[in-house]
């Protein structure tokens, strides 16, 4: 359990303190957010209909960004190798990354989500399900990230790759946490929500035990 | 079981899978000539849909076989990671370009007989379509990662990871789309296939299902006694070089 925590605090300094950690991916999915507009035009009728999918497109961009984050640069330099020779399981190991990663991104976006929310107009019942659906959702993308930067850690420009890799596979929770926001008026929302809970958990339990796997055999022999 | 580890030995399915091949490839000429014939030209058109109803005959059966090849190659998969053979990976891999080139042959008819059925090309609505796109972009991130990476142990089982991965998700995804579809029901009642199929329509469909099936298996052998023949012969040049 120490080594558990310690791997998470390690990674979330060296996320905060290098490469601008949490503002970046959150800078990011402001701008994405931002540009919505001048792509569709400034109906705002219009934009508070897709307020929620937009940010929750734009949060799944902002996760994939991050992601070569994960396990990159502990590739590169060789502490993978040691954590994988350390009494520390892998799947252990993946698990306290994800949580770092989803920390340091996840939970930037959860915290500013409402600020977007009312940059594109989103009617003002809806805001508690953006917040409670990026809150329950983002693990998921985390989680799901990180199986394809694992297994994509041994290509050099490896992002195109990741990007086709992962976008398909966290489709449910982009369909289930875009409809928690928009579900909030017709009544729907709340199975959406449980939906996505439930791929969440699903998603976060899975995970560790897949990005190991993926580790284990990019650094062995 | 027996069975399958004998043919586990490379030498032994090249032999083996020598004889079969003629008879595969015949029995695909076959069904899919007499399938296409009498889907064709011995079949009445719908009274509702015209002559465009015969789309299905070739649409509904890529359809089936985008899935039925996904869970031919998670299968090859996930026996390539447990029992680490290379005739495994070697079957998965000769799998995933047939599988992707079904689901787009499925999506390109769905949205061909969309254009008359719909007045679209393309119908979110339609929630097996929808979901046979992402199929789709599955397949392509698996055959994109198998290219990338170099070492074909290494890239056999990171591909093999994805696909046992990808299984889990699809039913996943199709359930989601399905959900996402009913809330954004379409006017349209029409669905891909009718609500109910006559008799006259099933048994042509049938044997074209079976056609495609030994189409693919008659491919899947090719492809995979190609990639055989191929890592024997960069064996060999290796040696010569070293």
């Amino acid at each position: 359990m120490k080594a558990f925590t310690s791997l998470l605090y390690r990674d979330m300094r060296l996320a905060f303190r290098a490469g601008g950690g949490a503002s970046l991916a959150a800078a990011f999915f402001a701008l994405v957010s931002a540009l919505v507009p001048f792509g569709v035009g400034a109906d705002l009728a219009l934009l508070g209909r897709i307020a929620g999918g937009v940010l929750w497109v734009s949060a799944a961009l902002a996760a994939l960004l991050s992601l070569d984050r994960l396990f990159q640069a502990d590739f590169e330099d060789g502490t993978l190798d040691v954590l994988a020779l350390s009494p520390l399981s892998l799947e252990a190991a993946s698990a306290a990354k994800i949580l770092a990663h989803w920390i340091t991104t996840g939970l930037p976006l959860v915290v500013l989500s409402p600020v977007l929310g009312l940059l594109l107009n989103l009617p003002a019942p809806a805001f508690g399900a953006l917040v409670g659906s990026l809150a329950i959702g983002t693990p998921a993308l985390s989680a799901v990230g990180a199986i394809g930067a694992a297994l994509t850690l041994s290509i050099r420009r490896g992002g195109l790759i990741l990007a086709l890799i992962v976008l398909p596979l966290i489709t449910p929770a982009l369909i289930f946490g875009a409809g928690a926001v928009t579900g909030v008026f017709d009544g729907t929302g709340r199975g959406a929500f449980l939906f996505l809970a439930a791929f969440s958990v699903a998603a976060v339990g899975l995970s560790p035990f897949a990005s190991a796997a993926g580790v284990r055999l990019n650094v062995g022999g | 079981m027996v069975m399958i580890t004998a043919l586990a030995n490379p030498k032994r399915f090249l032999d083996v899978s020598r004889t079969i091949v003629p008879w595969t490839c015949a029995a695909a000429v076959i069904l899919l000539g007499v399938g296409f014939y009498w889907s064709l030209f011995a079949t009445p058109p719908d009274y509702q849909q015209g002559q465009s109803v015969k789309i299905m005959f070739v649409h509904v059966p890529a359809a089936w076989m985008g899935i039925f090849v996904y869970s031919v190659m998670a299968g090859a998969s996930l026996v390539g990671l447990v029992f680490r053979h290379p005739l495994a990976d070697v079957a998965a891999k000769s799998a995933a370009p047939l599988g992707a080139a079904f689901t787009a042959l499925a999506l390109l008819t769905g949205s061909l007989w969309g254009r008359p059925m719909w007045g679209t090309y393309w119908q979110w609505g339609d929630a097996r379509l929808v979901s046979e796109l992402i199929l789709l972009f599955i397949y392509l991130g698996y055959i994109a990662l198998w290219n990338a990476i170099d070492d074909p142990g290494r890239a056999a089982r990171a591909a093999a990871v994805l696909a046992l991965v990808g299984a889990a998700d699809v039913p996943v995804i199709h359930f989601s789309v399905n959900w996402w579809n009913t809330l954004h029901q379409p006017a349209s009642i029409l669905r891909l296939g009718g609500p109910t199929i006559d008799k006259s329509f099933l048994v042509p469909l049938l044997i074209m299902i079976v056609g495609y099936t030994f189409l693919f298996i008659w491919l899947w052998l090719l492809r995979m006694q190609t990639e055989i023949l191929e890592r024997r012969a960069r064996s060999l040049m290796m040696a010569r070089g070293a």
